[in-house]
C-alpha cells in the first residue's frame, strides 16, 4: 500500500501495522535518511534498517499518521540532495589484509588481471558499507572496481573462516564469523569486524567508509 | 536455584522478547515465536513480561527444579504432570524442591512455554537471552543435562491469579493481513488467491518462517527487488510462488517481495501452526 503521493513526493509503503518502508531510490539517500532518523529518533521508533533503495522504519508505539508525515519530510530532505557518495564525516575503517585467499588465483584468471593487479585494484578504491544482512555484522561493501566483479562460487563452501575477505558480484565483504559462504576469497584480516561484547557490536555499519590495505607481515 | 533439562523434547530453546535495535547490523529480532504465550507465562508467576523462559516445540519435555519454585506453562496445550500429579496449563504451579515437570505432546498447536518465577538467568548476548536459530546468537538449543540458572525472585510482583482463561489454537486459523509493501510486484489476482484457498503448512517450517504450500502467487514483473528490511509477519514470496510467513528468527533484510504482512495480533496463531495444518488469510 503506497501513500497517495504528490508530485515529487517520496513513496512510503506500509509494512504491516508497525512499520513503514520508505523508497529512497538509492543507497546514498538511504544513508542520509538513516543518519537523519538516528539523529532525531522520532518517538516509538525501534529499528531503522537502510537498504540499497529503501529504509525500513519499525515503530510499534508510534502514531502512524504523525510518523508518516515526519518520514515524508525527512525523506524529501534526504533525496533532494543530488551529490553522490557519503558525507566525508562518515568514519573510515582501514582493514589490513593478508592476500592468501584460496580464490585469488581464480579471481585473477576470471578477470584477466594478474594477482598483483587484483590486489592493487582492490586496495585502490574506497568502499562504503551499504547495508548489513546474511549474518550479524556482515556488511555489503559497495565501491568495488568493476574490473573485479566475479560471480559467486557455483558450490558454496560449508565453512568460511571469520575474517575472510571476499568478493562477489559488485560487492566485497569481511566475514564476521565462521559461516557457510559462496563468495570468492581474496585473503584474510585479523581485524575483528564483529564482537558481541563491543558497543556497537559491528565495526562496519551502514555508511562506514572502508579501505583495504596489504597487511604488514 | 536452577532448572535441569532431563529431556528437551524435539526442539527447545531459551527465549525472551528478543534483540531490538540491531536489525541494521544484520541481527534478527529472535525472541519467543509466540510472544503472547511467553508474556502470559511470565505474568502468571509475577515476572516482568520480558523474562526468559523455555520454548518447547511439540512438547515432549521433562524438567526438574532444584529448589522450590513457582512455574507456569502456556502456549500449545499439553498434558502436564508435576511430581507425578496432573497439572493445568495457564496457571501458577508450585514446584517443590526436586519436582519434575513432564510435558506431553500437544493435540494442537506447536509451541509451549515454561516460565519460572525469577526468569532464566543464562548469559545475555546483545541484551537478550534468546536462542537465534538463524544467526546462532544466544545459548545453543537445549540438550538433556543442561542446567539453567534462575534469577532471584526478590523484587518481583505478587502472584495474583489462580489461572488465566485460554483457548487452544483454532483448527484452521484465518490470519488477517495488510497488503504490501510489495503487492504491486504481483499479478492483480495474487492477493485474492492468497486470501482465497487454504494453504498447507510445510514440514520445512521453523522459527525463521512458516513455509506454505498452495496456490502459487505469480509476479507481474521480472527482475530482482533490491534487498530491503523485513518485519515479522511478512509474507515473502520466492520465485516458486509459495509464500513464507516470517517468524521471530527471520532475516532482517531480504530480497523477495512481500505481498502482505500478517497483523501483529495474529502472529501468535502463525507461530502455533504445525506441519500439515491448513491456514487461510483475509484482508483486514
Amino acid at each position: 500500500m503506497t501513500t497517495p503521493a504528490g508530485e515529487g513526493a517520496v513513496p512510503i509503503h506500509r509494512a504491516g501495522e508497525h512499520a513503514l518502508l520508505v523508497e529512497t531510490g538509492g543507497l546514498a539517500a538511504s544513508h542520509r535518511l538513516d543518519a537523519l532518523l538516528r539523529a532525531e529518533r522520532p518517538p516509538g521508533v525501534t529499528e531503522i534498517v537502510p537498504g540499497p533503495a529503501t529504509v525500513l522504519v519499525v515503530a510499534p508505539g508510534a502514531d502512524p499518521v504523525g510518523l508518516r508525515a515526519r518520514l515524508s519530510a525527512l525523506a524529501a530532505a534526504a533525496t533532494a540532495r543530488q551529490e553522490a557518495g557519503t558525507a566525508a564525516a562518515a568514519p573510515l575503517v582501514r582493514v589490513p589484509v593478508t592476500f592468501d585467499g584460496a580464490d585469488l588465483a581464480d579471481v585473477a584468471a576470471l578477470t584477466g588481471l594478474g594477482p598483483q593487479e587484483v590486489i592493487a585494484r582492490f586496495c585502490g578504491s574506497e568502499f562504503v558499507a551499504g547495508w548489513l544482512g546474511f549474518a550479524p555484522g556482515f556488511a555489503y561493501l559497495t565501491g568495488l572496481d568493476p574490473a573485479l566483479r566475479v560471480p559467486r562460487l557455483d558450490t558454496p563452501r560449508t565453512c568460511v573462516p571469520a575474517g575472510a575477505v571476499a568478493v562477489a558480484g559488485p560487492y566485497a565483504a569481511v566475514y564476521p564469523a565462521a559461516s557457510p559462504g559462496g563468495w570468492r576469497l581474496l585473503g584474510h584480516t585479523t581485524l575483528r569486524v564483529w564482537d558481541t561484547g563491543a558497543d556497537p557490536p559491528a565495526l562496519l555499519r551502514p555508511g562506514t567508509r572502508v579501505r583495504f590495505e596489504a597487511a604488514v607481515p | 536455584m536452577s532448572v535441569e533439562v532431563l529431556s528437551p523434547g524435539p526442539y527447545a530453546t531459551v527465549q525472551d522478547l528478543g534483540r531490538t535495535g540491531y536489525a541494521h547490523l544484520g541481527v534478527p529480532r529472535s525472541g519467543a515465536a509466540d510472544p503472547r504465550a511467553l508474556t502470559l507465562a511470565n505474568r502468571l508467576v509475577g515476572n516482568p513480561e520480558g523474562h526468559a523462559g523455555i520454548e518447547l516445540t511439540l512438547g515432549g519435555a521433562r524438567l526438574r527444579f532444584a529448589a522450590p519454585a513457582w512455574i507456569a506453562v502456556t502456549g500449545a496445550p499439553c498434558p502436564l504432570t508435576l511430581s507425578g500429579r496432573a497439572a493445568g496449563m495457564c496457571a501458577p504451579l508450585w514446584a517443590p524442591a526436586g519436582a519434575e515437570l513432564r510435558v506431553g505432546v500437544p493435540a494442537r498447536g506447536l509451541r509451549t512455554y515454561v516460565a519460572v518465577r525469577g526468569g532464566l538467568a543464562v548469559a545475555p548476548v546483545l541484551a537478550s537471552r534468546s536462542t537465534d536459530s538463524l544467526s546462532g546468537l544466544g545459548p545453543p538449543p537445549l540438550r538433556a543435562g543442561d542446567v539453567l540458572p534462575v534469577g532471584p525472585p526478590g523484587g518481583l510482583g505478587p502472584i495474583v491469579v489462580d489461572a488465566a482463561p485460554y483457548a487452544p489454537p483454532p483448527e484452521r486459523p484465518a490470519l488477517r493481513v495488510i497488503p504490501g509493501p510489495r503487492d504491486d510486484w504481483f499479478t492483480p489476482d495474487a492477493l485474492d488467491l492468497l486470501c482465497g484457498a487454504p494453504y498447507e503448512v510445510s514440514p520445512h517450517s521453523n522459527r525463521v518462517g512458516v513455509r506454505l504450500r498452495g496456490p502459487a502467487l505469480a509476479r507481474s514483473r521480472g527482475g530482482e527487488l533490491p534487498s530491503e528490511g523485513m518485519v515479522a509477519g511478512a509474507i515473502q514470496v520466492p520465485p516458486d510462488g509459495q509464500p513464507i510467513v516470517f517468524l521471530a528468527d527471520h532475516p532482517p533484510t531480504g530480497g523477495y517481495p512481500v505481498i502482505a504482512v500478517v497483523r501483529a495480533a495474529d502472529l501468535p496463531l502463525a507461530a502455533q501452526l504445525r506441519p500439515g495444518d491448513t491456514v487461510t488469510f483475509r484482508r483486514a
